[in-house]
């Protein structure tokens, strides 16, 4: 039996799971039209490749991804492409996102499949059908699963976790499809096994999932793999990937540090399942399984299209009438979805019906009285209440001190919070406002290097300006002193002065223009490392900096 | 719109259910109180909530803050309680006032209010009286000439004239007058065994009121109110001093026992070391905090010219909170040295 460790902190809420695990994944019905956003990753936003009138097949490819750190996007039916416009996305800050807006045709006819024996290709290859076929966290993080495939230089890859942990209360899309699709996890995890080459697997599942880990133990043995299938101690959010590696390995990645480095990587099971079916059947991301429950007659989870509208979607659990809302995501990280016309994307684990009693409104906030419980529960033992008190003061750079960017906003803080402080609102706002102000300070350096560029462009122009009128002028002279002889001699007499005059000015010329280049590189340097610097400090922030926006315009007035 | 912010799911947790769980932390303390002094106890409880619930109201009216939120956090009361606990049980009615008045209006609310207050509010009280009012603070009821309600009562609403007959000393004063009474010539182990004013192992009855203060205390950590590394380093350096000076010199330095069931030592160690707000917040911090806590308790209350010197040692640590706090930041995820 392997030795778990233990992670500081952390809360119990009432798991609240089990009404939505009573019925098998249910294969949601076709919407009368789908509407699918092309940026549904982290990284870059994918390029539409149909225009209003292209009839799709399903999984054609509608948004290529247009460098590295991106995933594509696929048509999920066949059908004909309405518009490619801004549409209302499933986000927190209700902001529109360009979209493919599909009428599916109910033929439901795919794209030619090719089935691909990964062993005989490159990894390379390997990665790149796996962002081509759209593959993503679909824990809910979304980050593109290739570019978390490559094990660091230096350090070998020790484990590669495989995480069923599924912390958050309510939420069981993971626990059904480990219940009913362990096999296809199991080769899935296979696949990245063999792309990182790590030494062992582990896969993770709190232990009041027993028919999860019982379904994964049986596919491990089944296939004959030597993964470890372990039940971990339930406690939120023991299914965070940090903590999660930790109570597997030991390991404790700091914020400054990528898993790889410290040789182990993690993976949702769900990822895991979907890298399956895109490298071994050819399907790319269409679907996937999404937990609708809360304050619905029939909770359950469901396998639904990509770009299904939210509404169509809440529709199947029949919501009951006193619901007010409905946050995206758990309850402890999720978000109230501003409107149900958006449509469902990758990052949608699970919708929750809300209601007054279900989650009663927010206490009003009282000062914090420095109980400390929130540092008690804080997984990555930080000072919650120290961090609140600079956030408050917009002292940042003291939050920073308190290292605010190790917060992972797992919200253990306030939710054991006796003041009822909104912990992780302030933390937000707080790394919003410093992230802002660093992208400020880093357009002002590239404003402040193109100004330099140019001022020493200017006065290598005037130099060289000044030169050829001197050598003019020279050559006027020279012209005025050579008697004359005939035009073309005098012609060419001039230009060999021009030409040996130009030798030493040429010289100097490249030399300004290799400095000029070099500061140019540097400043290329500069604006393409510092964005990368910001986004490993926020990586789950990068996403939600619209949604910060938006909340710091509250936060502010209640100032 | 309106933004809702996760987490969606809280405890069920208020400031005003970890107040009344000190509170109830304190009923086995009053209990023996009761039983040892006498229903006045009660009276001057209710006096001391009543002072400082309206000066907390008045407080907040002139500050503009809810009144409703506020007034119910239970935070005064606590105050007002432990300001009770800490005076003479039968201090004049006024004294308990002033001393409730200070400790809200300007230990609490000057400094900010609920949470603000960078020293704890009831020693600030004890501290303010016992300066002012020496010989008030000092009059403990002898407990061997035991007043009937009526007549406690009338002497603490001043109807009634202040007989030295009927007023003694703690038993650490008493301790420490006889020892000074005799001049090196009497041992601790003579006035201890003295039955009017000390019992089986500290000051008659009270320190059966420590020993309650004392489960209360170890209530309050169980249900995680509080931790345990403040009272446990205040008790462990009250133990520590009086132990070594005990072991020293037996017949001046009373022992460790006898110093942890006396005075403020157990009230101390589970209620005032751990408030929070005025305390440190660090597990090291905690320690520190409690540990030179106890060190000074047991200098002044042993060398100083006070009865007991939590008030005061409690109030100087308070001042070194944030010096503490900032050089005991505990280590966090991932960045602790390697196992
Ligand atoms: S839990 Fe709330 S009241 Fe307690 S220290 Fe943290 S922020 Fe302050
Ligand atoms: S939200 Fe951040 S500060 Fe709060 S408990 Fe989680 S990691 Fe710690």
């Amino acid at each position: 039996m392997l030795q778990l460790f233990k992670f500081k902190g952390g809360v119990k809420p009432d798991p609240k799971k089990t009404p939505s695990v009573q019925m098998p994944i249910g294969i949601a019905p076709l919407p009368p039209l789908l509407i699918v956003p092309l940026h549904q990753s982290i990284g870059g936003k994918p390029n539409p490749l149909v225009e209003a009138g292209d009839r799709v097949l399903k999984g054609q490819l509608i948004g290529g991804a247009d460098q590295w750190l991106s995933s594509a996007v696929h048509a999920p039916t066949s059908g004909t492409v309405l518009a490619v416009e801004e549409r209302l996305a499933a986000h927190p800050s209700g902001l529109p996102t360009l979209s493919v807006v599909i009428e599916p045709d109910g033929r439901d006819a795919w794209i030619e499949r090719t089935p691909l024996d990964y062993t005989a290709l490159e990894p390379e290859r390997v990665r790149e059908i796996l962002r081509d076929s759209g593959v993503v966290g679909l824990g809910g993080a979304v980050f593109p699963s290739h570019a978390k495939l490559a094990a660091a230089k230096s350090v070998p890859m020790d484990e590669l976790i495989i995480n069923g942990g599924e912390c958050e209360p309510f939420m069981t899309c993971d626990d059904i499809l480990m219940r009913e699709r362990a096999e296809g996890i199991v080769l899935g995890s296979g696949i990245f096994r063999d792309l990182l080459k790590a030494r062992r697997v582990l896969v993770g599942i709190e232990d009041n999932k027993p028919e999860a880990v019982a379904a994964m133990k049986a596919a491990v043995e089944k296939l004959g793999e030597n993964f470890e299938v372990i039940a971990v101690p339930t406690r939120y959010p023991a299914g965070g990937a940090k903590q999660l590696i930790r109570v597997l390995t030991g390991k404790e990645v700091p914020a400054s540090k990528r898993s790889p480095e410290m040789g182990v990587q993690c993976f949702n099971v769900a990822t895991a399942y979907t890298a399956w079916r895109a490298i071994v059947h050819g399907e790319p991301v269409l679907s996937r399984i999404v937990t609708l429950t809360g304050n619905v007659e029939q909770p359950r989870n469901w396998e639904v299209l990509l770009g299904t509208p939210l509404k169509d979607f809440v529709a199947l659990g029949k919501p009951k009438s006193d619901t007010d809302r409905y946050l995206m995501g758990g309850p402890m990280m999720g978000f109230e979805l501003p409107s149900l016309e958006a449509p469902l994307v990758k990052a949608t684990n699970c919708i929750i019906a809300g209601s007054p009693s279900l989650f009663p409104p927010p206490a009003p906030e009282m000062p914090c009285i420095r109980c400390g419980a929130c540092a008690d529960v804080c997984p990555h033992e930080l000072q919650p209440f120290e961090m609140y008190w600079f956030a408050r003061a917009r002292n940042f750079g003291k939050t920073q001190e308190y290292n605010i960017f190790d917060c992972i906003e797992c919200g253990c803080c306030s939710y054991v919070c006796p003041s009822h402080i909104p912990l992780v609102q302030y933390f937000r706002f707080a790394k919003s406002e410093i992230w802002s102000r660093e992208r400020e300070k880093n357009m002002a350096d590239a404003a402040k290097a193109r100004f330099e560029l140019r001022n020493e462009r200017d006065e290598r122009e005037k130099a060289e300006k000044a030169e050829r009128l001197a050598r003019a002028a020279a050559a006027k002279a020279a012209v005025k002193k050579a008697p004359p002889e005939s035009g073309s001699e005098a012609l060419s007499g001039d230009t060999s002065v021009a030409v040996a005059a130009a030798a030493p000015l040429d010289a100097d010329a490249a030399k300004k223009a290799a400095i000029a280049a070099a500061m140019e590189r540097a400043r290329q340097q500069r604006e393409s490392v510092q964005p990368k610097n910001t986004e490993g400090l926020t990586v789950a922030q990068r996403k939600e900096i619209a949604e910060i926006e938006a909340r710091r315009a509250p936060l502010q007035a209640e100032e | 719109m309106n933004f809702t912010t996760p987490p969606y799911l809280t405890q069920n947790v208020s400031v005003q259910r970890v107040m009344l769980q000190v509170l109830a932390a304190l009923l086995p303390g009053i209990a023996i109180y009761v039983w040892l002094i006498g229903p006045i106890i009660l009276v001057q409880i209710a006096i001391a909530t009543a002072a400082s619930l309206l000066a907390e109201a008045f407080m907040l009216s002139l500050l503009k803050k809810p009144l409703g939120l506020f007034l119910g956090d239970g935070s005064a009361t606590v105050t007002a309680w432990l300001i009770a606990l800490a005076f003479p049980p039968l201090a004049p009615w006024w004294l308990i006032v002033v001393g409730a008045l200070f400790a809200i209006v300007v230990a609490k609310h000057l400094y900010g209010g609920l949470g603000q207050n960078p020293f704890n509010p009831a020693m600030i009280a004890f501290a303010v009286c016992i300066v002012s009012f020496p010989a008030l603070m000092s009059q403990w009821p002898a407990l061997d000439r035991q007043a009937g309600f009526s007549e406690q009562l009338a002497l603490v609403l001043g109807t009634a004239p202040r007989l030295d007959t009927m007023s003694g000393a703690t038993p650490l004063d008493a301790l420490k007058t006889a020892l000074k009474l005799g001049e090196g010539n009497t041992t601790v182990a003579t006035i201890l065994a003295d039955a009017h004013n000390f019992g089986y192992f500290a000051g008659k009855g009270w320190e059966w009121v420590a020993v309650a203060y004392l489960l209360g205390g170890l209530w309050l950590w169980q249900r995680r109110i509080i931790t345990w590394h403040a009272p446990f380093a205040f008790l462990a350096g009250i133990v520590l001093f009086s132990g070594a000076l005990w072991l020293w010199d037996p017949a001046q330095f009373a022992n460790p026992v006898f110093h942890l069931f006396s005075g403020g030592s157990m009230l101390g160690a589970f209620f005032i070391v751990t408030d929070p707000v005025s305390g440190s917040t660090t597990p090291r911090g905690k320690l520190i905090f409690g540990f030179s806590a106890a060190a000074l308790a047991y200098l002044i209350r042993v060398f100083g010219g006070y009865p007991d010197g939590v008030a005061f040692a409690v109030l100087l640590m308070n001042i070194c909170v944030p010096l503490i706090d900032l050089y005991t930041q505990p280590p966090i995820f991932g960045m602790k040295s390697k196992p």
